[in-house]
């Protein structure tokens, strides 16, 4: 490092680290103030359309008749399906990489390509399954391929969020249960994974409730804009919370804005309790396993 | 015996399999947009998607120069750069080496919050709370123009490279900061001249990440930037950026192998391209850093 000699006099120093001191708490003011605006403005355009009729009514014509159901039912179902492919396989992989993955070229490459999915768009991920899931295994604009290509969308970050929650589990619990004549398997599913599933439940709940958000993917795989029946089987064509928003929004008539503000409330909402259950499962199942273990 | 070593071999396989399926998701990627790509290029020469200053496939007369959209693309982008990076900084300054830790504690869960919100929220909150106020202070802003989304995409993307860059500032061990007090710095001298410097790779990191999450970005600019390719700078017109046009194609009903079903994945396919090197260099600059400093 060079040498530098300050010249200035203290007292300007001083006044230098009182604005500096003075930008960064203006920045987390000015992000602040947006969060407060957004959540106030929404609420505000939308309360006047809030009501049970809204939670079970079916789109319509007419925007003061319209209502939510289908595309909560459908941003539901496809939540618990994407749940169910994404789950299982980012916890697997996950497993495969902490305990088992040997220190080679072929893990490095498995471990920058994961880091690097993260970052791809995701509507990216939509171009992808609408070639693969619509087009080749012909599931039509179903839930199944719309569930599918989210899956594969949140994947990544079920297996980093995953990872860590594996680290975080002592050596020295797996070395007792090998020293005690368990396979590697057997210590992963009987020792490691009970330890650190809390964490990895967390993680994969906070995972999924993006999913919930997202839009652009279920845009072009062609989940439909106006669906007035409830989805029966996967097969079925759907609708979801931000998809019904976008519809809305899109309208020129400002009663329909009206709608999306609504149906943006009830999104939030229903964001808002899968992070409140996540954190409130931890807490539960990390007392249970204090209690049963140690 | 026997079983036990059949059942850690075939879990050991399954578990491989999982892991695998990222690589698989980036093969799939690969393979779909270049087989619809190919099949673009066979209708459109090179010259006129790399040369054209037009892009109008949805017209009667269809030019495919693909520059318009990257202008669209570049120039929200820019705008949210310039918004997300400079507050993003100094909060993460603020929040690393300032804040109370009982204060840093609550903002942290908050600028989380601002993180998760669906970006078809911050469709709506640009296209219907910020045009409007924005064009108080300038008459001539248009319905549709880059700037608005822009700046509520920086305000997105702002978290993440707050969070990111926070993680590198406080990784720089306490030893730097002790050191530079030493010298004689203030707190202002000694965060630009020794913690800035020493926590680089990860900052740059978190820059390159916002990058690509800004370029990738679709329902913000879909909402609030219009569907006007125009090669364009100015930030009060309309644009329309890569992803928006792939949102606009797949919402009409285009039927498979037509051209305008082509360029979406042509455009995709330069998406993926941009953003996948994005990507890598960030990864690559935290690899190098990490390397430098251990």
């Amino acid at each position: 490092m060079s040498l530098v000699v300050e010249k200035r006099p203290l007292l300007s120093r001083k006044w230098a680290e009182q604005l500096f001191y003075g930008a960064a708490v203006l920045a987390l003011v000015v992000a602040l103030m947006v969060l407060v605006t957004l959540l106030l403005d929404i609420f505000i355009d939308g309360s006047s359309r809030l009501g049970w009729d809204f939670l079970t009514g079916y789109p319509s014509r007419f925007p003061e008749k319209a209502g939510v159901l289908p595309a909560l039912t459908g941003s539901f179902c496809l939540i618990l399906l994407t749940a169910l492919f994404a789950f299982p396989i980012g916890i697997a992989a996950a497993i495969y990489l902490e305990e088992y993955a040997p220190q080679n070229r072929l893990t490095r490459i498995i471990e920058l390509n994961i880091a690097n999915l993260a970052g791809v768009p995701s509507i990216i991920y939509g171009l992808l399954g609408l070639q693969l899931f619509i087009r080749f295994f012909g599931f039509g604009r179903s839930l199944l391929a719309g569930a599918m290509t989210m899956a594969l969308l949140i994947l990544p970050v079920i297996i980093i969020t995953a990872r860590e929650s594996l680290r975080t589990v002592p050596r020295s619990l797996r070395e007792a249960s090998i020293a005690l004549g368990a396979t590697k398997w057997q210590t992963i599913r009987h020792h490691v994974v009970p330890v650190a599933f809390p964490g990895i439940l967390t993680g994969c709940i906070l995972a999924t409730s993006r999913a919930i958000g997202e839009t652009a993917p279920l845009i072009t795989i062609g989940a439909l804009t106006y669906v007035a029946f409830l989805p029966d089987s996967i097969f079925s064509p759907f609708t979801a919370l931000p998809i019904q928003s976008f519809n809305w929004i899109s309208r020129p008539q400002t009663a329909f804005h009206a709608n999306a503000a609504a149906a943006i409330t009830v999104l939030l909402v229903v964001l808002l309790a899968m992070n409140a259950f996540a954190i409130w499962l931890r807490g539960r199942l990390e007392k249970k396993y204090k209690l049963s273990r140690l | 015996m026997f079983w036990r070593d059949v059942t850690e071999k075939v879990v050991r396989c399954v578990l491989f399999l999982c892991a695998a399926i990222s690589i698989l998701t980036t093969v799939g990627v690969v393979l779909v947009l270049s087989f619809e790509v190919v099949q673009f290029f066979q209708k459109v020469s090179f010259a006129d998607f790399f040369l054209d200053t037009e892009w109008t496939p949805l017209f009667a007369t269809k030019r495919f120069g693909i520059w318009p959209l990257i202008a669209g693309t570049f120039l929200t982008s820019l705008i949210a750069i310039c918004v997300a990076l400079p507050l993003g900084l100094l909060i993460a300054v603020y929040l690393s080496e300032m804040a109370p830790w009982r204060l840093r504690n609550v903002l942290k869960p908050i600028l989380e919050i601002l993180a998760g919100i669906p970006t078809v929220v911050y469709g709506y909150f640009a296209l219907l709370f910020v045009t409007p106020t924005l064009r108080y202070l300038i008459p001539d802003l248009a319905g549709f123009n880059a700037l608005s989304p822009g700046l509520v995409m920086g305000i997105m993307i702002l978290p993440m490279v707050a969070s990111l860059s926070e993680d590198a500032l406080r990784s720089v061990p306490n030893s730097f900061r002790e050191g530079s007090y030493a010298l004689g710095s203030t707190k202002l001298q000694m965060i630009i001249t020794v913690l800035i410097p020493a926590a680089m790779g990860g900052i740059i990191a978190s820059f390159m990440l916002a990058v690509s999450r800004a370029v990738g970005e679709t329902m913000i600019v879909a909402i609030a930037a219009g569907q006007q390719p125009v090669l364009t700078l100015n930030p009060t017109q309309a644009v329309e950026t890569m992803t928006a046009y792939i949102v606009q194609v797949s919402l009409g009903d285009t039927p498979h192998g037509t051209i305008e079903y082509n360029t979406i994945f042509a455009v995709g396919m330069m998406l993926f391209l941009i953003t996948f090197g994005v990507n890598w260099i960030s990864i690559a600059v935290r690899e190098h850093f990490r390397k430098k400093y251990r």
